[in-house]
């Protein structure tokens, strides 16, 4: 039986980008107060990170939300921004909707859900048009993607 | 190679982390980009890069990588060298570009990440 050993939410704020990635080293920090396996919190890190990337730069807000249990880690980002019309153009390395003034700060360049994909056990992301979109990506404590 | 190395190679001034230049450093990954260093993270590798906002530093704290340096005569702000401090990461500059940088670490061993 698995058991939940800690969950946490967060806000993110769209074109925050002073403080985006904030949250994600938090998330990284409480993780390796635990002794979480250092491979474990790369993959963590990088989900987050890229994640709240995309929320800064494409939603007006969402919550993070991350839970902690003796097994896995699971993390959900869900958005309240424009949604993806065409998920599987998306997911393609390299494609990318981005400004300028995004790639400015070093992202849009079409490879944070890749990314987010590729360090996730277990990824799921479900859009609509106008209303949001929903990540939820799976960690498992003892496996090294 | 040592980090203080680096610094009198490329003539660096050091903006953060004075104190950990004895620091040996083997591999690197250079991009303005930072999902390419989060794509292929490898930790303890310096990160060289053009991108001077706080995101280059927040990047290298997910990817546990404790060196940047920054090219072609780019300095982060205040804040970002401050967060660096914080975490103690060693923080270089130089006006040398990102190629002739790459090239001449690479000269003296210096692998890439991928």
């Amino acid at each position: 039986m698995t058991e939940e050993l800690l969950r946490r939410t967060f806000e993110l704020r769209g074109r925050d980008f002073e403080n985006a990635g904030e949250k994600s080293t938090e998330v990284t920090s409480i993780l390796k107060e635990l002794d979480i396996d250092p491979d474990v919190i790369l993959r963590v890190g990088v989900v987050t990170f890229e994640a709240e990337m995309n929320v800064v730069m494409y939603a007006d807000k969402a919550i993070l939300s991350f839970i902690l249990t003796d097994d896995e880690i699971a993390i959900e980002v869900a958005d309240q921004g424009p949604g993806i019309p065409n998920i599987e153009l998306a997911m393609q390395p390299g494609y990318s909707t981005a400004s300028d003034e995004m790639r400015e700060m070093g992202f849009g360049y079409g490879m944070g859900l890749p990314n987010i994909k590729k360090n996730s056990d277990e990824f799921f992301l479900e859009s609509q048009v106008g209303k949001g979109t929903k990540v939820y990506c799976m960690i498992r404590l003892n496996s090294n993607g | 190679m040592k980090l203080s190395e680096i610094k009198d190679l490329l003539k660096c001034e050091v903006l953060a982390g004075a104190d950990a230049l004895e620091t040996d450093i083997d591999t690197a990954v250079a991009s303005d980009a930072m999902s390419v260093v989060l794509a292929s993270p490898y930790p303890r590798a310096l990160l060289i890069t053009g991108l001077t906002n706080i995101q280059s530093v927040r990047t290298a704290q997910i990817s546990f990588i404790s060196s940047i340096l920054y090219v072609r005569g780019t300095r982060p702000n205040d804040t970002t060298v401050q967060l660096a401090r914080d975490n103690k990461m060693v923080l270089l500059a130089t006006d040398t570009g990102m190629f002739n940088s790459c090239g001449l670490l690479h000269n003296r061993g210096i692998k890439g990440v991928i």
